[in-house]
């Protein structure tokens, strides 16, 4: 016999064990990068170089490198990013052809990063003969985060409403001064929102900079664009199956300054959209 | 001497039209009320004046609508929209300070020095009645006015552009009899110097404030005449049954 009062609990059952097996795992990972990295964060662990074949001594170049390359993809996607945004949101007519290209924009944030990569190499270091360099591995993680950018972007613009372009243009304001100066300021959060998101992807990447910058291992620091560098994620994977008889204390070290960076990442743009939350007038 | 010369006009927004034939004259410092049931054509009308109906990619306008001395589709947009300003039906402040919110407009046509800006602000503010609620926060955010006074908020962002007509679009729909009267004050106060066209649902108010009253039903100017006559003795009975509430 039916008792709804018994479907009911036993429906409550599964909703909540699927959401327990979302959350204990990505729980446990945290708590065991923690517990087996933590030990090994120390200054000289973050400030010094790989010593005796990276058994020894600090990540240092890995996370300078991973900054320059998180730092190079923004410079190069964020003004690209947001222009195409502002024109696809405030210029371009609603037809068919601007629709297939904001639904390829979207697909593309679900491209692998392995694709990009590949891309990378074709594109950056073959035929613009950039070589293997940060220049090349910016490049690639800039095209890899410049769709998450334009659609975060994009949804940012189009959530200001459209009574207030209204009154700005209802003033004699131009269509530029109107998203100059009433559009852009109320959708900057969200755009920032977005980027972070986009930058913490490219920080943990390890395809789209396998073929394109990352060094195995680099006694110095890079002195140019065009020289190659060590990254987090690639060493990450270099010492942990790569090298031998590294020490767990190392890796798990690596992985928790990795997880570190990103997570940090990703609770500026939480603590950017909560203070404009509570700021928001409308 | 007229303001506006509007002739033979069409709207249609894809197939629907939504204006037919309209041909009137509004007056220099006149306040001209449009009054008509929901769909008449009311709001097209006034938004088709400072052209902000040619952001919606279906319409299509046909006819002619003399101001200044030319088409308004033959002059620049930008210096139409100054020309002929705007309230709208909801109090729409900018997600600014009051101060800036009524600097906004005179700062895009490129005013730049402070003083001056700051008079403008003053001179505006004391024309629609609010400087004296206002003058001690200018820099606080316009939201945190109550609605009455962020609807005369925008009147003076309105004037401070300096227009030669003024279109209010139900501009006392969500406000308090209070504060309604606040601005329809404003309004006959207004016309000294500029020209005002009225967008109501209110009958009432149209009896009130307007000099000329017109009425709009499905798209078409049905009577324009003086206010006490449509009120009186109008001529069509149409305008009879909606001033009376039969209809609309």
């Amino acid at each position: 016999m039916r008792n709804p009062q018994r479907t009911e609990k036993i429906a409550f059952f599964f909703l909540l064990l699927s959401t327990l097996l979302i959350v204990v795992p990505v729980g446990l990972v945290v708590v065991i990068i923690i517990q087996k990295g933590l030990p090994a964060i120390n200054w000289q662990f973050l400030s010094d170089m790989p010593r005796q074949g990276m058994r020894a001594g600090g990540i240092f170049p890995a996370i300078i490198g991973t900054l320059y390359l998180v730092s190079g993809a923004i410079v190069f996607a964020l003004p690209i990013g947001l222009l195409a945004a502002i024109y696809l949101s405030e210029y371009a007519r609603d037809n068919l052809l601007t629709r297939i290209i904001k639904l390829a924009i979207i697909n593309l944030a679900g491209v692998p990063s392995v694709v990009y990569g590949l891309f990378g190499l074709a594109l950056f270091v073959v035929f613009f003969k950039f070589g293997v360099s940060i220049l090349s591995g910016s490049l690639t993680l800039g095209i890899m985060i410049l769709p998450i950018i334009i659609t975060s972007s994009r949804e940012a613009l189009e959530s200001v409403p459209q009574t207030f372009r209204e009154v700005s243009l209802s003033l004699g304001a131009s269509k530029w001064q109107t998203i100059r100066y009433i559009v852009l300021p109320n959708a900057i959060p969200g755009i920032l929102t977005g980027t972070i998101l986009g930058l913490g992807r490219a920080a943990g990447e390890t395809a789209p900079i396998l073929f394109t910058v990352a060094a195995f291992y680099l006694p110095r620091l890079p002195g140019s664009i065009f020289d190659q560098v060590m990254a987090l994620p690639y060493h990450l994977y270099v010492i942990s199956t790569q090298v031998p008889n590294v020490d767990e204390k190392t890796r798990y070290g690596t992985a928790f300054v990795l997880l570190a960076l990103v997570l940090t990442m990703n609770l500026a743009a939480i603590v950017i959209r909560y203070r404009f939350r509570k700021k928001k007038k409308w | 001497m007229v303001k506006v010369d509007v002739k033979d006009l069409s709207i249609w927004f894809g197939a629907i039209a939504a204006l037919k034939n309209v041909s009137l004259q509004v007056k220099a410092n006149e306040i001209l009320s449009i009054i008509g049931p929901s769909n008449s054509g009311k709001t097209t009308f006034l938004r088709m004046l400072n052209r902000l109906n040619d952001l919606n990619p279906n319409f299509r306008i046909e006819g002619e609508v003399v101001f200044d001395g030319s088409d308004i589709r033959k002059q620049d947009i930008e210096v139409l929209r100054k020309n002929i300003g705007m309230v709208f039906a909801l109090p729409l402040p900018l997600p600014l300070s009051i101060l800036d919110n009524v600097a906004y407009g005179v700062r895009m046509h490129g005013m730049k020095n402070k003083k001056q800006i700051a008079q403008k602000v003053e001179d505006s503010l004391k024309q629609s009645y609010l400087w004296e609620e206002v003058k001690d926060r200018l820099d606080e955010s316009a939201f945190k006015l109550s609605g009455g006074q962020q609807q005369r908020l925008c009147i003076a962002r309105t004037l401070a552009v300096e227009p030669q007509v003024i279109l209010f679009d139900e501009p006392c729909s969500g406000l308090d009899p209070i504060s309604t009267a606040k601005v329809e004050d404003a309004m006959v106060e207004l016309k000294e110097k500029y020209t005002l066209i009225l967008v109501t649902n209110n009958v009432k108010q149209a009896a009130r404030v307007g000099d000329r009253t017109a009425f709009f039903l499905n798209g078409e100017l049905v009577e324009l005449d003086n206010t006490d006559k449509i009120f009186t003795a109008p001529k069509d009975k149409r305008t009879d049954g909606y001033i009376r509430g039969k209809f609309g």
